[in-house]
């Protein structure tokens, strides 16, 4: 035997040690595990007769015209012509205004959450405030909005308050739809900050370093991923979010184009509409009457409502700092051998 | 002499306890054991000695409870100070009041003086004190970022030059940085790439990065606070090494549960015990002569 080489057998050659069998578990254990694979199958086909469903709606009606014609401004009835580039671009300018306020000032509350909180009342204080405001239904911030940007002081911000009417603008909307994301932005820098080794800022301390100095280029670049995860998942839901642009937004059908102003800020102070009020105007509940274009528009919702997700997974999923992909579910018991 | 004494302590209590069989060692002496004391052997005489910090009677607390009492000790430049003692015996919380970083703990409270070149460090801005008394930590924590940005961010006071492009990294920094990554022993292994993520780094050359880091400031004292616990022997013995040479250009105190390694690199050695100092000499003095029974029963391992 000796100058042999001895070459390992094939993994398929080896004999696997039995799986424990389901059918020795306790009659109690396996009906769980029965309930656990039929809700985790109707969770499935939940999910895909949506989709199914607004795929073969959405594509049906879905007529690329629609992406870049305005909608019929002069009557209320969307059935004649028009399509939806209105909508779609107040929903990007929209969805911009909110994230640009609320990433910043999330992080920001986030940091000083957890790194300084002092005096601890205060940071209480807060603490309860963010949660409050992740409870309130958006119709509420809707109606508070409204009510502060009708004020004389703001009436800037929104033409029909400069006129005398009610305080509807993209700036308002944007501001309120902050106040949505604020919380999802605040919650994932905080868990992504809580969960960083107490030796990253130690080790930052010991070089003589302040908090603001740690935060800034250890902690928080740190838990980018996180606080990108918290960011987008603001945004969307700032995207599907309808009754803030029922109320701040007024649910014009063309973005209003006031003269005598820049075009940008003009717009900003001009009142619109996303593809949410547009779904609804349109939708069998509504008044447009127009239920294919409604269809043709929550196709194109959720389209990136669901590459938004799976940016998300991307995001917060993707790197755990030794170059390798994290599975999102790790299943050990009842993966495959080895 | 008690049989069930764990080898490495025999051999460094050999000196005082003459009655141990040499024959019955040989087979239970791995290679650190030869490696430490052919490092002993070599070892230059500590040159240039003069006094950095002087420990006079300091109190420390947490909460209610004194975790260090009134302990007085000197740190000098140009050689090494071992703290050694059983877990919670207080010596790194000793250390850890050196550069104030106890005051990160909440219920920190402190009785005493502490003065670095003859001033308190409370007269001290905290941040100008940590970087003149830098910290080595026991796990190694090299920042989520790239070699080089490990080390740029510890030489800027606060502000890091930002070295994430290539070029736009000023001569200085980028010599300052090759000096660190030099003096810590690690500039050979990581020349050819300083933009790899520092959490590639193998745990050795991690906790050699720390110490460059720690470097980087130019600080006059260094605190080990168990730097090589986590490490292997090979990386163990580097690191010793740069210990040893450091002690010429800061001074270097250095917290250990491994007696023999308090016994390879330390010129003094202080033993404390449930807070107090029990006894600080001469590193031969207090292994090969202590004076006090408990340091005795420690170093050949009665308890702890």
């Amino acid at each position: 035997m000796a100058g042999v080489a001895i070459s390992p057998p094939r993994p398929s050659a080896v004999v696997a040690p039995p799986r424990e069998r389901i059918s020795s578990w306790p009659a109690a254990d396996r009906a769980f595990y029965a309930l656990c694979w039929v809700s985790g199958i109707g969770l499935c086909l939940i999910a895909l007769w949506i989709v199914v469903f607004m795929l073969v709606k959405g594509i049906s009606f879905l007529k690329p015209s629609l992406l870049w014609t305005s909608p019929n401004a002069g009557s209320i009835h969307q059935t004649q012509n028009g399509g939806f580039l209105d909508p779609i671009e107040g929903t990007f300018l929209v969805t911009a205004i909110g994230t640009l306020i609320a990433a910043p000032l999330g992080v920001g509350v986030a940091t000083w959450l957890t790194e300084y909180a002092r005096p601890s009342w205060f940071a209480r204080i807060v603490d309860s405030a963010i949660e409050m405001l992740a409870g309130v239904p958006s119709i509420v911030l809707a109606l508070f909005g409204l009510l502060i940007f009708s004020q004389g002081f703001l009436g800037f911000l929104s033409q029909g308050a400069a006129s005398g009417s009610l305080g509807q603008s993209f700036v308002a909307a944007g501001v309120v739809m902050a106040l949505i994301a604020l919380p999802l932005v605040v919650a994932s820098t905080r868990e992504g900050l809580t969960q960083l080794p107490p030796r990253m800022r130690e080790a930052s301390f010991a070089l003589g370093k302040t908090k603001a100095t740690t935060s800034r280029y250890v902690l928080l670049p740190a838990i980018k991923p996180s606080i990108a995860g918290g960011i987008v998942l603001g945004m969307g839901r700032i995207i599907g979010d309808t009754a803030i642009v029922t109320i701040l937004l007024g649910g014009a059908a063309q973005l209003t184009e006031p003269v005598g102003h820049t075009p940008v800020l003009g717009l900003l102070r001009g009142t619109g509409s996303t593809l949410t009020s547009y779904v609804y105007y349109n939708s069998p509940a509504g008044e447009g009457n127009a239920h294919e274009k409604a269809y043709a528009a929550a196709f194109v919702l959720l389209i990136m409502v669901l590459g938004l997700n799976a940016l998300v997974t991307r995001l917060t999923a993707g790197n755990d700092g030794e170059g390798r992909r994290r599975r999102l579910v790790r299943i050990p018991y009842f993966s495959k051998r080895g | 002499m008690d049989p069930l004494m764990p080898p490495p302590i025999r051999r460094i209590s050999l000196g005082s306890e003459p009655t141990v069989a040499p024959a019955r060692e040989i087979p239970q002496t791995n290679g650190n054991v030869a490696t430490a004391i052919a490092t002993r052997a070599t070892r230059p005489p500590a040159v240039n000695v003069r006094e950095r910090m002087q420990i006079e009677s300091v109190w420390l607390a947490y909460g209610e409870n004194w975790v260090v009492r009134d302990v007085s000790l000197p740190v000098r430049q140009g050689e090494v100070l071992a703290l050694i003692g059983a877990s919670g015996s207080g010596k790194t919380t000793l250390l850890r009041s050196l550069n104030r970083l106890t005051e990160i703990t909440d219920g920190a409270a402190r009785a005493g003086r502490i003065t670095l070149d003859g001033g308190d460090i409370h007269g001290v801005e905290v941040n100008d004190l940590r970087r003149r008394v830098s910290m080595v930590f026991q796990q190694p924590n090299p920042f989520p970022m790239s070699i080089y940005d490990n080390v740029a961010y510890s030489l800027a006071e606060q502000r890091p030059e930002r070295g994430k492009r290539r070029r736009r990294r000023s001569a200085a920094l980028s010599a300052a940085v090759e000096d660190a990554l030099r003096r810590a022993g690690l500039w050979e292994e990581v020349s050819d790439d300083l933009d790899r993520s520092a959490l590639r780094l193998s745990g050795g050359q991690q906790q050699r990065l720390c110490i460059a880091r720690a470097l980087a400031a130019n600080p006059e004292v260094l605190l080990l606070d168990e730097p090589c616990s986590a490490l292997d022997p090979i990386s163990t013995a580097t690191i010793e090494e740069l210990i040893v040479g450091l002690r010429e250009s800061v001074a270097v105190v250095i917290v250990t549960h491994n007696l023999q390694q308090a016994f390879r690199v330390a010129d003094h050695v202080a033993f404390m015990h449930l807070g107090e100092l029990i006894e600080y000499g001469a590193s031969e003095q207090v292994f090969d002569h202590p004076r006090e029974q408990r340091t005795k029963d420690y170093i050949s391992g009665a308890f702890g």
